[in-house]
């Protein structure tokens, strides 16, 4: 099996579905020449600019326009250069596409996909590092995936493609050259709404997504030499939560934490703690805990300043540490 | 035009003419009994759009129902009746009945879907169905169909950024969509000088290298032609389009504003005196498309048409409570 990185995994799967469907289109901002991060290198050369399209510099109507090619028999693929500038779309992804069917009664479907880059840690400062995950998920309508690994990058990416209703599909930028992994050659599919574990341990259980699940399993590990043995559930999708997954991990070890990048309040952990409360308590032995960025508006540009808002191993760690000794 | 004794042979243009006018009628009859519903405590809101008929009648008669796209705005009766949608349908949005054929009764009445006559369905927010049109037309363009799009909207919606990008990127690509303005001159209560420092909305579309017409939108014959050469015009690949029509709105804007607080009673009066029906009444009469006993007739069977509609669907049932979870996401296969 090959081993590919991340952004070739997200590569492949677009062009094995441009590939597939005569009337999927790419189309975003730069995308001609391959996009600011080169996910879609080589398109405009094999699809020409029709299928290939450079947008004007309009997010709003990048997802508008994505809608209206829907509703009439294409599958559009929107690029979102960084999740940062997805704000001005969100009128079209919120009161728009998230709720096409839904207003329709089912006369009309939205199949569309968002993709945006999204996370910290290659000082992109305040408008090019956010995790705005949790906003969209909060919205009935919207599917939301964040693959953590080059084989669900694919996997979730051609799911979304064909999914018949609109799915955000977020990647992490920094994961794009970091994570290396084997990728199948070939077409599969990894199911929007499941969770994969990672790693399976009777000690504590951590729950994370997207880079910040890698960050957890290199915990794990350091712990494991210690003596706790932790599991690490990947959600890989965040609308909708995996709950039988969520449940189940947290029933299995008693003590959970829960660890993502964007910040505390309101953050996907607080909906994660809930499910946990209402359903596990008779099984829990600690507080269900939560490590995430604090509530600053973004990643500060100062290296220090960023390191010092991010989730890092080493606060993963002591995160697991203090818990497991509760 | 078709004159005098000519037009009584019924040539394709009076048969036109007289369509237009009785959809003129009927759009009039059923804005006005929507409005006294809401009035009687019987339906919860109304939004209509009286003084509009031949801006949307006309407009729609040049629409290719089944193969064009309409994306329509909440004040388009005329343009649904127009298309086929029966008063019956329209009223079961307005009591938000179970058979509500745009949303099952889940939108505000007049927020319009229908996908077999290819109504795009929409939401409340201004400008946010222009992308989608544009959208729309460039599918039709990629996959090589002779469809046009045709979205209509008030002036206030001109100020919205998703105008500018709608317009920008439909020209960039020359797509087949006409942008169809009922300009009424209020967006609620901001008159057009708030909204913009042009005079016509046409003139607008010089920014984007597009072609814009101002059209009288009380006259139904004139804003027919000039749709229908639009739409021609985008389905044989020559760009998008904008039509301004200029109307008047003769109804408050909603069934919850008092139009009082920001127009006066004269420049309403002065406004009834254009009204399009009695103007295009007045020349079917000059033309002698239609006697005094067909007006008549015509119209008490617009009246009848919209009575025997209110009955049966305000009777008609709602939908379950529970039926509010259904549809987020496509349903399984089964339950399709």
């Amino acid at each position: 099996m090959p081993e590919k990185a991340y952004i070739e995994a997200i590569h492949d799967a677009l062009i094995e579905e441009m590939d597939r469907l005569p009337t999927m289109m790419v189309l975003g901002e730069d995308i001609q020449e391959g996009g600011v991060f080169r996910v879609t290198d080589g398109m405009l050369q094999r699809y020409g600019p029709q299928r290939v399209l450079d947008t004007p510099l309009a997010e709003s109507s990048i997802v508008g326009i994505s809608i209206g090619l829907a509703t009439n028999g294409c599958v559009p693929v929107a690029e979102i250069q960084f999740a940062d500038f997805a704000f001005p779309a969100f009128n079209q992804i919120i009161s728009e596409a998230a709720r096409w069917r839904y207003r329709s009664y089912n006369g009309w479907g939205c199949p569309i996909v968002v993709r945006a880059p999204f996370g910290a840690g290659i000082r992109g400062a305040l408008y090019h590092s956010q995790s705005i995950e949790a906003m969209l998920a909060h919205v009935p309508g919207l599917k939301v995936v964040v693959p953590s690994t080059p084989y669900d990058a694919k996997g979730l990416l051609k799911a979304a493609i064909r999914d018949p209703d609109p799915v955000i599909y977020f990647e992490h930028k920094k994961a794009y050259r970091l994570l290396k992994a084997d990728v199948p050659d070939g077409d599969y599919v990894v199911p929007i709404g499941e969770a994969a574990l990672r790693r399976e341990g009777d000690d504590i259980t951590v729950i994370s997504y997207g880079l910040m699940a890698h960050e957890c399993l290199q915990a794990a590990e350091e712990l494991a030499a210690e003596g706790i043995d932790a599991t690490v559930l990947d959600l890989r999708t965040l609308a909708p939560l995996d709950r039988d997954a969520i449940l189940e991990a947290a029933r299995r070890t008693g003590k959970v934490l829960i660890v993502h990048e964007d910040n505390l309040t309101g953050g996907i952990g607080g909906e994660i703690a809930a499910i946990i409360a209402e359903h596990a308590f008779d099984d829990l032995d600690a507080p269900v805990r939560r490590l995430a960025s604090p509530d600053v508006p973004a990643m500060p540009f100062n290296a220090a300043g960023e390191d010092y808002c991010l989730p890092s191993r080493a606060k993963i760690a002591a995160a697991m540490r203090a818990l497991a000794a509760y | 035009m078709v004159r005098a004794r000519e037009s009584r042979s019924h040539t394709a243009a009076t048969k036109l003419h007289l369509a237009m006018y009785r959809d003129m009628l009927r759009s009039r009859e059923l804005s006005d009994r929507m409005f006294a519903l809401n009035r009687q405590g019987r339906a919860a809101f109304a939004v209509t759009g009286q003084g509009h008929e031949a801006a949307q009648v006309g407009s729609a008669h040049a629409i290719k129902r089944g193969t064009d796209w309409v994306l329509p705005y909440y004040r388009d009766v005329g343009v649904m009746l127009a298309l086929g949608m029966s008063p019956y349908d329209v009223l079961l949005g307005l009591f938000a009945k179970a058979g509500d054929p745009s949303s099952g009764g889940r939108q505000m009445p007049c927020h319009w879907s229908w996908p077999e006559a290819r109504v795009v369905t929409r939401s409340s927010v201004i400008a946010a169905n222009l992308p989608h049109a544009a959208g729309v037309a460039y599918a039709s363009k990629l996959r090589g169909l002779k469809e046009v799009s045709i979205c209509y909207f008030g002036e206030g919606a001109t100020s919205e950024g998703d105008f500018h990008e709608a317009m920008n990127f439909a020209s960039i690509h020359k797509l087949p969509v006409v942008f169809f303005c009922e300009n009424n001159g209020y967006a609620i209560s901001e008159s057009s000088e708030k909204q913009m420092a042009v005079r016509h909305v046409a003139d607008r579309a010089k920014g984007y290298n597009m072609i814009g017409q101002t059209v009288d939108g009380n006259d139904v014959i004139a804003v027919h032609q000039t749709t229908h050469w639009n739409i021609e015009e985008c389905r044989r690949g020559r760009g998008p389009k904008l039509i301004e029509a200029k109307t008047y709105r003769l109804s408050p804007h909603t069934s919850s504003d008092d139009d009082r607080r920001y127009r006066t009673r004269a420049e309403l009066e002065e406004w009834i005196k254009r009204d399009p029906i009695d103007r295009f009444r007045k020349r079917l009469f000059e033309e002698e498309t239609l006697t005094e006993e067909e007006d008549a007739e015509l119209r008490a069977e617009a009246k009848r048409e919209i009575a025997a509609a209110v009955e049966a669907a305000e009777r008609a049932p709602d939908p379950a409570p529970e039926d509010a979870l259904r549809y987020v996401f496509a349903p399984p296969p089964e339950d399709a």
